[in-house]
């Protein structure tokens, strides 16, 4: 029988937090996990020539100016609460992350992707995809001008609802220091519900995927504002010292 | 503090792969390889929705990488690719619905013989890195302090002159599960 929402919560309750800052793998309450985790023990990389501690570079040629702005890529505007989402890249040691790749993707203001494979039947919006790009600046700062995603339902359990998230992938200096993740909205009830954002079983680590919002980031008349810094991890102290540019 | 990892998720479609990701090697290079496989889960099935990207040594050794991977219209904002020149270093794919997946590259240099690759898929709440190996290498410290049969996972079959067969295990028996790794600050 598919679980519904209470037994999810007490399955969630019943995780012990493992002080890990990261979720874990395999994760019982999100379903999809459990055949995409590995058994084995990871093994451990200390080689200071490894590929890893270098990465992937991007400039100008592969984002264009109105990337960062999700409202402007159609004729008409998009339907929805006109945001800001802004924030800096940062290094575990406090250091911006300069020039690197920020890409964002997300559902319209009713919760539906455009993607075939999302059929949800909540209304697709012609004047959203709901993607964006953009480098960091000189500070390791990103600006995204979007519209709020709204929340959409999803089969791990009956009934179960994705709280509004913008997925986020980042690049650091190195490959090692990749990250994909979702931001999630302040005050919003289905937190306490959803597998995926407690699969961080450490609270503190948890409210570091939730946005602020930010009132003097907001526009008069145009738009609402959020920040949310993102801290890339990897023993990267070390590995800049050698003489890489970014 | 890190921030943590969520999964990718069902519906990266529009914006994470880009055209000619897999086309890692500049335009009619001789040297030309093909690396391809099939993801696999727990129970051996195809995963139809994982990401891979890859990032390796230009074979002079450089990893200095280049921009221009994704590089677009400046009019239309479209993705026109690579401009077949630079060799970027860095390559971005989704599997098909077989699982499958397959990019072309330049061979690696003796001094770091392997693709480093990461995987991201719907269910995987935190990406997972591994290594293409395109031979078994005498002398590679990871490889050399691995069993043998876990090494295997790492080391891409030659399936003719210039294709290699690279699967990738998320979950099995030791023998089966591709060996996955994490990175540490060196000691010292
Ligand atoms: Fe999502």
């Amino acid at each position: 029988m598919t679980p519904d929402q209470n037994a999810i919560d007490a399955e969630m309750a019943a995780v012990r937090p493992d002080g890990g800052i990261h979720p874990r793998r395999g994760y019982g309450p999100y379903r999809s996990s459990a055949l995409r985790h590995p058994r084995q023990p990871l093994v451990v990389v200390e080689d200071p020539e490894s590929v890893e501690l270098t990465g992937p570079v991007f400039g100008v040629s592969d984002v264009t100016d109105l990337d960062a702005d999700l409202t402007r890529r159609h004729l008409g505007e998009p339907l929805g609460e006109r945001i800001t989402v802004s924030g800096r890249v940062l290094d575990r040691e406090g250091r911006p992350v300069t020039g690197q790749l920020v890409e964002i993707w997300q559902a319209n203001a009713s919760g539906r992707y455009a993607h075939q494979r999302d059929q949800h039947p909540a209304p697709l919006d012609p004047n959203f995809s709901g993607v964006g790009r953009c480098l960091t600046d000189d500070r390791g700062g990103y600006r995204f001008t979007t519209v709020k995603p709204g929340a959409y339902p999803w089969r791990n359990h009956r009934n179960a609802w994705r709280p509004a998230h913008i997925h986020f992938s980042l690049f650091g200096r190195a490959f090692a220091q990749r990250l994909v993740t979702q931001m999630y909205f302040p005050g919003d009830p289905l937190h306490a519900h959803d597998p995926i954002l407690r699969s961080v079983t450490d609270g503190s680590a948890r409210d570091r995927l939730v946005a602020s919002y930010v009132h003097e980031l907001s526009e008069p008349e145009v738009s609402l504002g959020y920040r949310w810094d993102i801290v890339l991890d990897g023993p990267s102290a070390t590995w800049a010292e050698k003489g890489e540019p970014r | 503090m890190s921030t943590p990892s969520q999964t990718v998720g069902p519906f990266y479609g529009y914006a994470l792969p880009f055209a000619k990701g897999g086309e890692i090697a500049p335009a009619g290079d001789p040297r030309t390889i093909t690396v391809h496989g099939v993801v696999r889960d727990g129970n051996g099935s195809p995963v139809p929705d994982a990401l891979l990207e890859f990032w390796q040594s230009a074979p002079d050794g450089s990893r200095t990488g280049a921009p221009g991977s994704l590089r677009r219209d400046p009019a239309d904002g479209a993705v026109l690719g690579r401009d077949g020149v630079a060799f970027t270093g860095f390559g971005r794919v989704a599997t098909d619905a077989d699982g499958r997946y397959a990019v072309r590259t330049l061979p690696p240099p003796a001094d770091a013989p392997y693709l480093a690759v990461v995987l991201f898929a719907r269910g995987l709440l935190h990406h997972l890195h591994t290594r293409a190996y395109l031979a078994d290498q005498e002398g590679d410290a990871l490889l050399a302090a691995l069993p043998e049969d876990r090494r295997a996972t790492l080391i891409a079959r030659q399936e003719r002159e210039g294709v290699y067969g690279f699967d990738i295990r998320i979950q099995g028996r030791a023998a089966e599960e591709t060996v996955f790794l994490e990175f540490h600050r060196p000691r010292g």
